[in-house]
């Protein structure tokens, strides 16, 4: 399908199927009506959206009905569920919810059209970033998969990514954040600064790390790099011999019993760190939320060698044409334009478009998210729990700090099946 | 026509059966292993006549370690559920009069069985945690002075939660074998001159043999395919057989899995013969 066929079919379409409700459409596609949302209630639009559960939320359906009239219909698996999903049942989805590290796997199998950043109606808000790398324009580029290496390809019908912004997205960015460390700081006794203090011999049996392989070579990755045994290249993407001597590493620290046990999943995670189990292990932010909500200090401890990041975006399936593909635009355009992400942002997670979410969150919201600011009253959850008292700082200082010092992204390495495989032998030694 | 009918009749009988175990087992069985020779990568599985599901799982030292891991488990659940699973089978038989009484025991052992697999299996984590009743207990009476580790998350943990889950399956073959053993045996035997351990040892446990088989069966094919105990007590630090096969499912490497569980398949099978060997369960039949 050629560019002009695109953009008058969308009309043309739309008026023979739904009569009435064809001049917002048209008035849509031609991008006449922007920042305003059309309401598609008279011509009940379906989007069905799949992904990894993170920002698979129940209220973000709510309101997108209520904002837009599109009913959303969300599936959540887990990450490789979701990446086979993605490749071989294409047509089973509209939107892909998907991260950066999953998209390098998934987009080249052609079941995700590239999106025309000139629809996107907050373009220009999305964070560097995503489109270069860079928070700032002094930042270094993190390893791994980092979202702009994937985010771009040279043309609607490309399926290789390109080197820099080219006006063809491949998602656009919805969430991420930065992940490390979370410590009992009431039982470690003392200060952790690195990635390293985890193999501390006094914290004995008393450690845990994330028994998910692709994530947990990393978290090993740059706790052998803290501790000066290797540097690699790119933790992201290892060579055998250096996936060799970090799980051999691994193996010598498991069978010396410096590991209480390894998590495979998010509540685990909780209890390990609550009962007391474990008084330092990788951890992810809610969790940490989780066990301070039961009263338990529990820091989510900035470590001088920088976080290890993820970030998740929303795709267009392939298949989606005409007036789907409108209404997906519009999805996007209504994702981005500060609701969700100040929703996001509330969570503890990060919006990709930060200008736009700020309007939806009060000053000390902001300030304590964001900036690094103590709160002035207590921070509530979205969904109107109490998360910090007043005078709370979070950990880790303002999103600058905490984005401007990531050391390397979730990704897929080459060497991906080796990896796996050496990885049961971690778990099997 | 009627002798037809006749010869015909065993056949429709024990069509229904046929049917349901063709369905129900043989045909996904036979799935299994068509499954466990084609290929794969994280898009999906490609129909194929490829031997390498099993080469790289018999080839690999971890497979071999995690069979010995799961066999050891097995065998000391194995130990552990027969010896109590006797006794308990033995108290209820021989030592309660009244079958009232007997059936109410009887029934307080089912007892457990009305919570979940892994509610029974979870309980213990807080009662052997570091900060666990069983540690504050020792460390409050001043018997030990820091808390113990090895009572969680250790092969320890392991064991004592599947002898917790699977002595049931143990009591109740080995009690309803008992049950169908002649008192007048026992009473000939004391007329003998036998001591009590003597009429235990040379009369109660060779008859009560075949049902101390159904239970070892049943327990050594649960220990070996048990994934979950193994993942929750060990704190993910062992693996097992099913935990291999788990993460290999997790990781979209069905076929590597189904190869995987037909090489378990055929061991327990040759376990499962060679208990038959050794004991004729028939007679219990």
């Amino acid at each position: 399908m050629t560019d002009t066929t695109k953009k008058t079919g969308i009309s043309r379409r739309s008026l023979l199927k739904t009569g009435a409700a064809a001049a917002a459409g048209a008035a849509l596609g031609s991008g006449a009506i922007t920042g305003f949302p059309t309401i598609w209630a008279q011509n009940p639009i379906t989007l069905r959206q799949f992904g990894t559960g993170v920002s698979n939320l129940n209220a973000i359906a709510e309101k997108c009905k209520e904002d837009l009239g599109i009913t959303l219909e969300m599936t959540a698996t887990d990450s490789d569920a979701a990446a086979q999903r993605a490749v071989t049942q294409p047509d089973s989805y509209d939107i892909a919810d998907i991260e950066y590290w999953i998209l390098k796997k998934v987009f080249p199998t052609g079941v995700i059209q590239p999106m025309d950043t000139s629809r996107l109606t907050y373009y220009d808000k999305i964070v560097p970033l995503f489109k270069n790398g860079k928070l700032t324009p002094d930042s270094v580029i993190a390893q791994g998969t980092a979202p702009h290496t994937v985010g771009f390809v040279e043309g609607p019908d490309s399926k290789s990514f390109a080197a820099g912004e080219t006006g063809w997205f491949t998602m656009v960015p919805t969430i991420y954040n930065a992940d490390t460390l979370g410590i009992r700081p009431d039982l470690v006794g003392r200060d952790i600064t690195s990635w390293a203090d985890i193999m501390d011999p006094a914290f004995k049996g008393k450690t845990s790390i994330l028994n998910i392989p692709s994530i947990g070579i990393m978290d090993a990755a740059m706790i052998m790099e803290a501790m000066g045994e290797l540097t690699y290249a790119d933790k992201g993407n290892m060579t055998t011999e250096e996936i060799d001597r970090t799980i051999d590493f691994l193996i010598a620290a498991k069978q010396a019993g410096q590991f209480r046990a390894f998590w495979k999943s998010f509540d685990e995670s909780v209890n390990l760190m609550s009962s007391g189990e474990v008084v330092i292990q990788s951890m992810w932010s809610p969790a940490v939320a989780a066990v301070r909500a039961k009263g338990i200090p529990c820091v989510y401890q900035p470590l001088k060698e920088g976080y290890r990041s993820w970030g998740g975006g929303l795709g267009l399936a392939a298949h989606l044409s005409g007036a789907q593909l409108d209404a997906a635009y519009e999805y996007i355009n209504w994702y981005t334009s500060g609701w969700v992400g100040g929703y996001l942002n509330r969570q503890g997670y990060y919006s990709a478009a930060m200008e736009t979410a700020k309007e939806y969150m009060s000053e000390d919201e902001w300030g304590f998210w964001i900036e690094g600011k103590a709160a002035a009253g207590d921070i509530l959850s979205p969904d109107g729990v109490v998360m910090e008292k007043a005078g709370a700082v979070r950990d880790g200082g303002s999103f600058e700090e905490r984005m401007g010092s990531v050391a390397c992204w979730n990704s897929v390495m080459d060497e991906d099946r080796y990896m796996v495989r050496r990885w049961n032998e971690f778990i099997a030694a | 026509m009627n002798t037809l009918l006749n010869r015909a009749t065993p056949y429709l009988q024990a069509t229904p059966l046929a049917v349901i175990l063709g369905f129900f087992l043989a045909v996904p069985i036979l799935l299994l292993l068509i499954v466990s020779f084609w290929d794969y990568d994280f898009a999906g599985m490609y129909p194929g006549w490829e031997t390498f599901n099993y080469t790289d799982t018999l080839g690999s030292w971890v497979t071999w370690k995690t069979y010995l891991n799961t066999l050891k488990y097995a065998a000391m659940v194995w130990a552990l559920t027969a010896f109590i699973g006797f006794w308990v089978a033995y108290f209820l038989a021989f030592h309660v009069r009244s079958a009232t009484t007997q059936i109410v025991l009887f029934l307080i052992c089912t007892v457990p069985f009305l919570t979940s697999n892994i509610i029974r299996m979870i309980s213990w984590i807080p009662v052997l945690g570091r900060n666990g009743l069983v540690n504050s207990g020792l460390v409050n009476a001043g018997i030990v002075e820091q808390p113990i580790e090895w009572l969680l998350y250790s092969d320890f943990a392991v064991v004592l939660a599947m002898v917790h889950l699977y002595t049931l399956f143990m009591v109740t073959p080995i009690f309803n074998t008992m049950m169908r053993i002649d008192r007048s045996l026992v009473e000939a035997a004391r007329d003998a001159g036998a001591a009590d351990w003597q009429i235990v040892w040379n009369v109660i446990l060779p008859l009560a043999k075949p049902g101390i088989a159904i239970g070892t069966i049943f327990v050594v094919t649960l220990v070996m395919a048990d994934f979950s105990t193994v993942q929750v007590m060990s704190g993910g630090q062992s693996a097992s057989v099913a935990l291999m096969m788990r993460n290999q499912m997790s990781l979209l490497q069905y076929p590597a899995a189904a190869a995987n569980a037909i090489v378990l398949l055929v061991l327990v099978l040759v376990m499962v013969a060679g208990i038959l060997r050794i004991v004729d369960i028939r007679k219990e039949l």
